[in-house]
């Protein structure tokens, strides 16, 4: 399974970067989400993978004993994917705008700010 | 004082936006508040800088989770001097806000973006956890893009798709390391991180992490390959936004760099050497770039990119004079290239424009605004005895002693094409004879301009070049600061026995 995921986590990145190396606007932040989603799976691996042991202490017990999974990285997950949620809303209204402004979505034209004038 | 002083500028902050919310619809009483809060930033900011500088590091336990099972925040003095400095630019830019802002901007929520911005930098100064750091970061993106995109013009919106593609991937990138620490140790806690780390087994690992994180950390500081995004969104928004940015946000990235390769990640031989040549490099290309261009602003913004290498210079020689020189660099920076920027806005208010070849005759028109612009562009080359010269005697004298003439030569290279460029701006801006295109006819000039909104634009412009030349002529004040933060960098056995609560604290 780990191997699995980490194949996946791969692909994401290489799938990520590719798009973010396209012209256009919405591919661009496509490549983003994805490379996005590609490092939260790198972080829940990162924990290692544990089957059906939560970290809960027994009631009996005032430790967790043995093997259990990490709770860690799945809150740094959680913050991870609230944070880009925002930022992705962000950047399709500014794409939006972008698009609406510049009347392009090529990012090949977009050298207005760049030029030494 | 309270014990929880450590994490009250961001309190400030934060209580001052959430005011400013409730105030929505009505710019001028937000203006009061804004000013207000950041006046208050400063006082909460000295108060812990002598609680640090008499008490040592302090540290506080977020929700009261020992550390490193919860989210340390410590302030050591390199933290809170840069909060201090933080909050005086904060101070004079809320000033700046009050005309230089038109009111259908601060009916956006100018004003409280600004303090979240403010809150997020202390954050990111003063949190011990590398993972916070990162959601720090994220506070003080979300807030820029918010700030460089309000108002909408075309050029400002095309900086900014610049700006987020890059900023994204840079957090992306620091994320990824982040994950590979976490991977490797099973900690996040930088002072635990800093014990684990040298004990690993495999160190080229372990340099190879923190190379992703040199990536991460250079787009957000604007190093050699990866600055292209600065000088392509910085001179789009209104000079109060560039002069914030200029100021802060690329010298995070630099805090950043400082703080993982001091405490975490001490820098190895190779990779001190991949810093060096990037040094090297960051002055030599935003030199370069700042020589061709030939409007204002992006000279200035290509300025950051050359001084940027100074700092990058500093932390990689890794020797304590040479952080010394780094870290009074930064505190120098940090005034002179926000006051740079405002100034940028009033040259474009009295030309009408931002290139240099239609300035021209401001020595003659305006000798006095003229005096007052010269300081902070002397003290940007560092002519004696401004603010620039004095870390240039530190890091100079680290170079030599460390053997690295390259580095010394670089030095003073980026030092004197400084030396050029600022004569081509007084050359081609105060002293030329006036060559005025014509006047826009929608445009108000700055002649035009009423008492107050005069004030507005002058007043943070004279109380930022008030601390340049405090800096200039008190700089024995700045160098013992930066050597008790060199001293503490170098040595991390502070900064973990204050986080995990030791009490045997060795002072300096």
């Amino acid at each position: 399974m780990e191997i699995l995921l980490a194949i996946m986590t791969g692909i994401l990145y290489a799938a990520g970067i590719y798009l973010i190396l396209r012209r256009s606007l919405v591919k661009l932040i496509i490549g983003i989400v994805i490379l996005g989603n590609g490092v939260n799976l790198l972080i829940f691996l990162m924990g290692g993978l544990v089957k059906g042991r939560p970290p809960l202490i027994p009631e009996d017990g005032n430790a967790l004993e043995g093997i259990y999974a990490d709770p860690v990285p799945q809150a740094l997950i959680l913050t991870a994917i609230v944070i880009s949620f925002g930022l992705q809303s962000f950047a399709i209204v500014l794409i939006k705008r972008a698009y609406k402004v510049l009347k392009t979505d090529d990012i090949d034209t977009m050298n207005k700010t760049d030029d030494i004038t | 004082m309270s014990e929880h002083l450590v994490i009250y500028p961001i309190i400030v902050h934060m209580l001052t936006a959430i005011l400013l919310l409730f105030f929505w619809m009505n710019p001028k009483i937000q203006r009061y508040i804004s000013i207000l809060g950041s006046a208050v930033g400063i006082i909460i900011g000295i108060l812990l800088f002598k609680e640090v500088w008499t008490d040592g590091i302090q540290s506080v336990q977020l929700g009261n989770w020992q550390a490193p099972f919860g989210i340390t925040m410590i302030a050591d003095t390199l933290a809170v001097s840069l909060i201090v400095l933080t909050n005086i630019v904060a101070f004079a830019l809320s000033i700046a806000s009050t005309k230089n802002m038109v009111s259908t901007r601060v009916k956006f929520g100018y004003h409280a973006i600004f303090h979240f911005l403010i809150m997020g930098l202390s954050g990111a100064f003063i949190t011990g956890d590398l993972f916070s750091l990162y959601v720090w970061f994220e506070v003080i993106i979300i807030s820029s893009f918010v700030l460089l995109t309000i108002g909408g013009r075309k050029i400002q919106i095309e900086g900014a798709v610049k700006y987020f593609t890059l900023n994204m991937i840079s957090s992306i990138i620091f994320l990824t390391g982040i994950a590979m620490v976490y991977g490797a140790t099973g900690s996040l806690n930088m002072a635990e991180l800093s014990r684990i780390i040298p004990e690993m087994e495999n160190q080229g690992l372990v340099q190879t992490i923190s190379l992703v994180f040199f990536i991460g950390f250079g787009v957000k500081s604007g190093v050699f390959p990866l600055y292209f995004w600065l000088p392509a969104s910085y001179h789009t928004p209104p000079s109060v936004v560039s002069a914030l940015f200029a100021g802060l946000l690329t010298k995070v990235g630099i805090y950043a760099m400082l703080r993982v390769f001091t405490l975490i990640f001490p820098l190895g031989e190779m990779n001190q050497m991949i810093l060096m040549v990037i040094a090297g490099l960051t002055m030599f290309f935003g030199g370069i770039g700042a020589l061709v261009q030939k409007d204002i602003l992006r000279v200035f913004s290509y300025l950051i990119i050359c001084h940027i290498g100074f700092m990058v210079g500093g932390l990689s020689l890794f020797t304590e004079v040479a952080l010394v020189g780094a870290v009074m660099y930064m505190f120098h920076d940090i005034i002179v290239k926000a006051t740079l920027f405002m100034m940028g806005g009033v040259m474009y208010r009295i030309f009408g424009t931002t290139k240099m070849e239609n300035m021209g005759g401001l020595m003659d028109n305006y000798p006095k605004l003229s005096l007052l612009f010269a300081i902070p562009l002397f003290a940007l080359v560092g002519i004696p005895p401004l603010s620039g010269f004095w870390p240039k005697i530190s890091l100079f004298s680290a170079s030599y002693t460390a053997g690295e003439i390259a580095m010394l030569v670089m030095f003073i290279f980026a030092s004197l094409i400084t030396l050029i460029i600022v004569a081509k701006i007084w050359n081609k801006a105060f002293s030329k004879n006036e060559n005025r295109i014509e006047r826009r006819a929608s445009f108000k000039y700055f002649k035009d301009f009423s008492f107050s909104e005069k004030a507005a634009y002058i007043v943070p412009i004279v109380l930022l070049v008030g601390v340049t030349l405090y800096y200039s002529f008190f700089a024995e004040h700045f160098q013992l600061v930066a050597e008790r933060i060199g001293y503490e960098l170098m040595n991390t056995e502070e900064y973990y026995n204050a986080v995990f609560g030791i009490k045997e604290v060795t002072k300096l």
